[in-house]
């Protein structure tokens, strides 16, 4: 029954993506938004991320796009005084800031109930003694383990349960901050750095069970107490590797019966201690050669593993949840899916699921790659079959990393002694060598010896090295061919190794009758007929896909796993491309493979296909529904790259068409278009080589932007100042893409001006662009790591106007339809164009929010052939909504040991927030606010700049003369401000200069931000390198952007602390 | 090959030999080793749901019975290289042993659908598809019968023996063994009696609880069970009853039974307690169902499966005798109800039902 004294519900997003908090939580949140409103509950939502689905006026009925602190949060109660909070939505972010707000007193002083779980089963679960001595009640076996707050008592425990230890610091997401210490020094170290960022400083110390097998259990509960578990994970390796860096299989394969129940009701046993009434998830850790088990952790919320487990299994976690915090029972809840069965069942799998991390360490090319306890991996896929060999290699596939076998030379090619060195040392490659080890014939025992990954999971790679060997031989009959396809070879690869084309290939499973067909996911094993369209492909069984055609059938391509430079923006647009179709009256398909967005949720579109985004993957979907159209422009480049492959397939793609794609791409037929236009952009050359590189740069002069065409966030690209940079940059681009004849790198002149960024809605005659946006950052700085101002601030009315007609001009001239984005720079009043891309773009959420125009849909709605000038929102640029909008670049840096937190033309940042206000500061510090950024009014600022930055800053810190900031700077910097006349500025000691340094202030932890320019290179030998390294683990903001240093100054100096203004978004969407 | 003429293909295992049977499915993700050695599926071709089985090998210990039970066992893939700390075998060897013939390579979630939307049909194993007439004739002219008696302990045995608690007197129509293990780890003293035992034997000795086990095939058909049952129901010594049990107490007092579509076989089946207003998950593997109408007007239906809405418990008012259709002793599946054997101890101990 629902509790009818709920009435109003305040749901907590979990902000910015960072490693560890990616997209799972716009997909809960939204779920349970919805789930919410439609038992009549009114919504009130805050989330500081505007590219989100869940900060959508539609989806709460208030929308707060602001920074989720406390003294936010509490005006935002004040204001709307709800009657209710969930805390369980917005992940650890959510969780902690509910507790901080009961702790202070503000939900009881504004009357406002926990509702899924309250303060008490919080702490049980969260804090390390409770949570120990809740176990040690109910007789859940834990790890040895104690609690510190100190390092000395860290070594003294440690001494004596023997090393190794794990630290896991308390309150932290991701397992931020912990690790595997082998010994005392290394403990010390991990302690001291976990202690700090431990909200409570605090952490526990436990033996280390590093190699037990890793078991999870997704379980649910309702206020009656009835418990269910929606599904068991099992990961592919073991204890010691963070599970959302591990491989992940649902259900566990190498349980019995009795390990499998035993451990479920352990979980259920724990939520019924806990008295959560939601979701919770569990992680054991069991041991391999006995029934010994131990609670490894409690997440009382949803979180990344729950929505593994929806997808996976099809059973909507967060809906579900949701639902019970509304004093529903399971019993009571309709099972979606089926629409005949209620919540309260156990999915039952009739495929295997594997999921499959994705890392950023293409864009860190110095991070440690070694994986741990710490979570690495920015996002994750899932692949769906009947077989756990097809699952894994359909995962594998769907990375899009070009790896479409487990077997690589570079491993094959070492010898088993080097193979089993490698195998000592745990990183993303594991799976590669494991197969590589198998390949070269070490025994399976042994390498489980070395790695504990459980022999069945080995002997199933066995099987498809096996395989591969056999194809190899030239092996090819119908019975090889189906097996291999059965195992998830794709014709590419059976090809190659068999030595015939994939045409050849092809033309054997036609002749051969060698078809895919898709299977439903339906909770049940189709024990009871599924209403919903959720599907996946394999091989020899029977189709279940209803293809009749009844309206126009237009297909989507998602944009896969979360991943620097393509994240949770283009499943946003995904998904309102999708409602959109759907409004229209066409029948939407999605194609996608990540387990953790909105657009792969079963009641998005009309039909689901949880496939690889590729080639062959989308071919058979292709062949069996036989699309009117499909829509590459909201997929980002996974969809882009898919461009082809429909055409030649006859598919019309809708929108701009792949042969203006490739104009706007290519270099001399982009140029030639520009020349149409008149429009200029800085000079450039196309090369192929490190020696043509070099001669161009020498023809443009320094500094000069090189890059690899068809890139993505900035991959590759670098600023050259000198020939050194030319030779490093061209190295390490060739070394990432074979074959530059095909892919050529572009040396461009390198302008320091102005960024200005567009969005534009084009329907081939009109445009309308909703906003400009300024980078308060120069140029240099990738577009999505640079903090983006809407309206334009600095432009010159002329220049806007110039903006506008170049846009007009490129739309026609590139016959865009949809979505396109155009960067500019903007130099002593002068425009130049600097890229064209004819799709959609990372800020197209954020800037449809601030400015009510639903891009996407109106988007979608011209690729069927409407008018702009008909949608009622006028064309040209939109007026401007009376806020200033400030997007601010999130990263996650402390998770990513090695990587150079400089900023330059590479993108780095992981995610990012939104500060809206009237005034222009306010939303400044709002941003800075959200993105964690804070500067009191007299703050310790640390300066160390490049000498070429040096006239700059002594510039710019003498607007601050007046301040209360306390300025420090190194001996080269504050020699240079002295000189300028700046004289509020005391000395402090480079890194590696004698004490007291920076490293002894960063120590005593008051410093609040540090601003320190990068000199050029890559490499990770520099002073200023070893700065921000240790500047990002101790916690400081460290500001590696002039303007971006000045822009949180200021906000900082000029706007009152106490006075911040709430705006809510719902309304101005509404307004228009 | 179905009764309805539909074939479905794979690859020979086990003892393979034609073999006809009654096609049923089973959505358990683990427990195939309790499933294979559950009695009730004697006379049965069972089709498991999840398509990778045999992952984790096979275990003795976890046998619920003597022998492998179903007349054939039907996969999507069967495998050879299994994986547990706890594995002594793989399951091919296992069915080879107990001579049943098993398939992989099948589609099973095309055969549940069929079996789903036509209901439990009859099959037949064969390794030559040639003469379908012939197999016809086969399939129509099996008949399930005689199969409590088949399974069932052959003389009395005692579990537990010298345990101080109560007295059990279990009737083994089939019993699982994790139905004597649940009340001998009691402190029970458990006396197995064969099927056909009269109510008077079982009565002279005293007992202080009565057990009726699971069992396979149509309740109606047992006859002379339903007959002692009916004594014992009238004595009114204390009763626990669970699946084919609970069918025959209820035919035993006057009720009917009906066949289902497809039946119950799974570990993920809710069950809804209606005076406790709770809902645990249950192990479940029936394919007959006693009718709510037609009750005598003491017994109260006082449990019902959430997805369907049948019968999975009934209290029968002013007897101490309760009976469930679904698997408290689990084996495999969840272990949610175990709680039951203490509700019905602890009646046997009072002599009556306390709810």
């Amino acid at each position: 029954m629902i509790d009818k004294s709920i009435k109003k519900v305040m749901v907590i997003g979990s902000g910015p993506i960072i490693i560890g908090q990616a997209a799972e939580f716009d997909y809960a949140g939204t779920q349970a938004c919805r789930s919410l409103k439609e038992e009549g509950i009114e919504v009130v939502l805050v989330n500081s991320n505007p590219a989100t689905i869940m900060t959508d006026g539609d989806i709460a009925d208030k929308v707060y796009i602001e920074p989720l602190t406390i003294p936010t949060l509490t005006k935002i109660i004040e204001k709307e005084k709800p009657d209710s909070l969930l805390p369980t939505l917005g992940g650890q972010t959510g969780l902690n800031l509910a507790m901080e707000l009961e702790e202070k007193g503000v939900l009881k002083e504004n009357g406002v109930r926990l509702i899924g779980i309250n303060a008490t089963a919080i702490k049980k679960a969260e804090d390390r003694q409770e949570f120990k001595d809740t176990m040690e009640k109910i007789g859940e076996p834990c790890i040895e383990s104690l609690v510190v707050h100190d390092v000395e008592s860290a070594v003294e425990f440690s001494a004596k349960i023997g090393y190794p230890v794990i630290v896991r610091p308390a309150y932290t997401l991701g397992g931020t901050g912990g690790g595997i210490a082998d010994n005392e020094e290394e403990l010390r170290e991990i302690c001291a750095n976990g202690l700090r960022l431990s909200r409570v400083t605090e952490v526990l110390i436990e033996k280390c069970i590093a190699g037990w097998k890793e078991i999870e259990y997704e379980v649910m509960r309702d206020s009656k107490g009835n418990c269910i578990t929606v599904c068991n994970m099992e990961n592919l390796d073991p204890v010691g590797v963070h599970t959302g860096d591990s491989i992940v299989v649902a259900p566990s394969q190498t349980l019995m019966d009795k390990d499998y129940q035993m451990l479920r009701s352990a979980a259920l046993n724990i939520i019924t201690e806990l008295g959560i009434e939601g979701g919770c998830n569990v992680q054991f850790a069991l041991h391999p050669d006995s029934f010994q088990y131990a609670v490894i952790e409690v997440n009382p919320r949803v979180s990344r593993s729950s929505a593994l487990a929806s997808k996976a299994t099809g059973y909507p976690i967060a809906r579900v949840a949701a639902k019970i915090a509304l004093g529903l029972g399971l019993d009571e809840i309709p099972n979606a899916v089926t629409g005949k069965t209620f919540a309260s069942f156990e999915p039952a799998l009739d495929y295997c699921v594997v999921k499959f991390p994705k890392w950023p360490f293409d864009k860190f090319v110095t991070a440690k790659r070694t994986l741990g306890t710490q979570m690495k991996a920015t996002g994750e896929v899932m692949a769906i079959a009947r077989s756990f060999e097809a699952a894994l290699q359909k995962a594998m596939h769907s990375l899009e990393e070009n790896r479409k076998s487990l077997l690589y030379p570079e491993w094959l090619e070492k010898s088993l002694p080097e193979l089993e060195e490698l195998l000592e040392n745990i990183d993303n490659t594991r799976i590669y060598v494991v197969a590589a080890a198998i390949y070269n014939g070490m025994a399976l025992e042994k390498i489980h010896d070395i790695t504990k990954i459980d022999i069945w999971f080995l002997q199933k790679i066995k099987v498809i090295v096996d395989m591969e060997k056999l194809l190899s031989t030239g092996c090819c009959d119908r019975d090889t061919l189906l097996e291999a396809k059965r195992l998830g070879f794709t014709d590419d690869v059976i090809a190659k190794n068999v030595g015939v084309t994939e045409a050849a290939i092809k033309n054997l499973r036609k002749m051969w009758n060698i078809r895919p067909s898709f299977s439903v996911v339906d909770t049940c094993a189709a024990e009871f007929a599924a209403q919903t369209p959720y599907y996946y492909s394999d091989y020899c069984v029977e189709n279940e896909v209803d293809t009749t055609k009844t309206r126009k059938k237009i297909m989507v391509l998602g944009s896969g796993p979360i991943r620097i430079g393509q994240g949770i923006e283009f499943d946003y647009c995904s998904v309102h491309s999708i409602w959109a179709l759907k409004k229209a009256g066409c029948e939407a398909i999605i194609v996608n493979n990540n387990p953790e967005t909105v657009s792969t949720d079963f009641d998005v579109s009309d039909k689901l296909y949880f496939e690889p985004l590729t080639p062959e993957y989308v071919t058979n979907i292709v062949e069996l529904e036989q699309p009117d159209g499909a829509i590459v422009q909201f997929g980002g480049q996974t969809a882009i790259k898919l461009t082809k492959t429909l055409n030649d397939l006859g598919v019309t793609i809708l929108g701009t068409d792949a042969d203006h794609v490739d104009a706007a791409e290519d270099r001399e037929r982009f140029d030639e278009i520009l020349e149409y236009c008149d429009i200029a952009r800085p000079k450039g050359q196309t090369v192929f080589t490190t020696e043509e590189a070099l001669a161009a740069a020498h023809a443009l002069g320094y500094p000069v932007l090189v890059r690899p065409s068809y890139v993505l966030g900035g991959q590759g690209m670098q600023i050259a100042a000198n020939d050194d940079d030319i030779n490093e940059f061209m190295g390490i681009i060739t070394r990432t893409i074979p074959d530059l004849s095909e892919h050529p790198v572009l040396v461009d002149k390198y302008l320091m001006g102005q960024e200005v960024e567009v969005d534009a809605i084009c329907d081939g005659r009109d445009i309308l662009i909703p906003g400009i946006m300024e980078h308060v950052d120069r140029a240099g700085i990738h577009s999505g790591d640079s903090i983006s101002v809407y309206p334009a601030v600095t432009l010159s009315e002329r220049v806007q106007k110039t903006i506008v007609d170049y846009t007009k001009r490129l739309a026609s001239a590139l016959h865009v339809i949809g979505m396109m984005n155009i960067q500019f720079i903007v130099l002593h009043e002068e425009v130049y164009i600097i890229e064209v891309n004819p799709r959609s773009s990372r800020t197209v959420p954020y800037i449809s929010k601030v400015t009510g125009i639903p891009a996407i849909s109106l988007a979608t709605r011209a690729m069927l052939g409407e008018k702009i000038q008909d949608m009622g929102y006028g064309t040209g640029l939109y007026p401007n909504s009376g806020y200033y909008a400030i997007k601010l670049p999130v990263f996650s840096f402390e998770k990513i040991i090695g990587a150079d937190t400089a900023l330059g033309p590479e993108m780095k940042s992981t995610g990012e927030v939104l500060g809206i206000s009237q005034d222009y500061n306010e939303a400044l510090l709002k941003a800075f606010e959200g993105g964690g950024i804070s500067l009191p009014k007299d703050g310790k600022i640390i300066v160390t700049v490049r000498d070429k930055d040096k006239p700059e800053i002594c510039e710019m810190l003498k607007a601050f003369k007046d301040s209360d900031f306390r300025f420090y700077a190194t001996p080269g910097t504050r020699k240079a401000l002295l000189e300028a006349g700046f004289q509020n500025v005391k000395p402090v000691n480079k890194i590696s200069g004698d004490s007291p340094n920076i490293l002894d202030m960063l120590s005593a932890g008051d410093v609040s931000l540090i601003i320190n320019t990068p000199t050029h290179g890559r490499l990770p030998d520099r002073d200023g390198f070893k700065l921000r390294r240790i500047a990002v683990e101790s916690g400081a903001s460290c500001l590696t952007s002039l303007d971006a240093a000045r822009a949180i100054m200021q906000s900082a100096y000029i706007v009152p602390s106490d006075k911040m203004s709430l705006t809510d978004i719902a309304t101005l969407q509404i307004k228009k | 090959m179905l009764e309805d003429g539909s074939v479905y293909e794979g690859q020979a295992h086990g003892d393979f030999r034609e073999t006809v049977c009654e096609v049923v499915f089973n959505t358990s993700m683990t427990g195939y080793v309790e499933i294979l050695t559950d009695p009730s599926y004697a006379g049965q071709g069972v089709v498991m749901t999840y398509p990778m089985i045999g992952n984790y090998g096979i275990s003795r210990e976890d046998f619920e019975s003597e022998r492998l039970q179903p007349s054939a066992f039907l996969v999507h893939e069967l495998c050879d290289t299994p994986s547990n700390f706890r594995c002594t075998d793989t399951i091919e060897n296992l069915l080879k042993e107990f001579g049943i013939p098993c398939m992989s390579g099948l589609d099973t979630r095309a055969v549940v659908k069929k079996l789903r939307e036509s209901g439990t049909m009859r099959g037949v194993l064969t390794g030559d598809i040639s003469d379908k007439d012939r197999l016809m004739q086969e399939i129509y002219a099996y008949k399930q019968e005689g199969l409590v008696e088949s399974v069932s302990c052959k003389a009395p045995y005692v579990a537990g023996k010298g345990n101080t608690g109560a007295k059990i007197a279990l009737y083994d129509f089939g019993t699982k063994r994790n139905i004597v293990e649940s009340l001998a780890s009691r402190g029970c003293e458990v006396t197995v009696y064969p099927a056909w035992t009269s109510a008077e034997t079982v009565l002279s000795t005293h007992p202080d609880g009565v057990m009726l086990s699971n069992g396979p095939g149509d309740p109606a058909a047992c006859v002379n069970i339903i007959r002692e049952i009916r004594k014992i129901y009238n004595y009114g010594v204390p009763t626990f009853a669970i699946c084919l049990g609970h069918q025959l107490t209820a035919l035993a007092v006057g009720g009917e039974t009906e066949r289902m579509k497809y039946g119950h076989r799974g570990a993920n089946h809710p069950v809804k307690f209606l005076h406790e207003d709770r809902t645990y998950l249950s192990s479940q593997n029936h394919g007959y169902m006693v009718k709510a109408e037609g009750l005598p007007q003491n017994a109260e239906v006082h449990c019902v499966n959430v997805n369907d809405g049948t019968v999975e418990g009934i209290l029968y008012h002013g007897k101490p005798i309760f009976t469930v259709q679904f698997h408290p002793e689990a084996n495999a599946g969840p272990r949610d109800t175990a709680f039951l054997f203490d509700k019905f101890l602890k009646m046997a101990a009072e002599g009556r039902y306390d709810d």
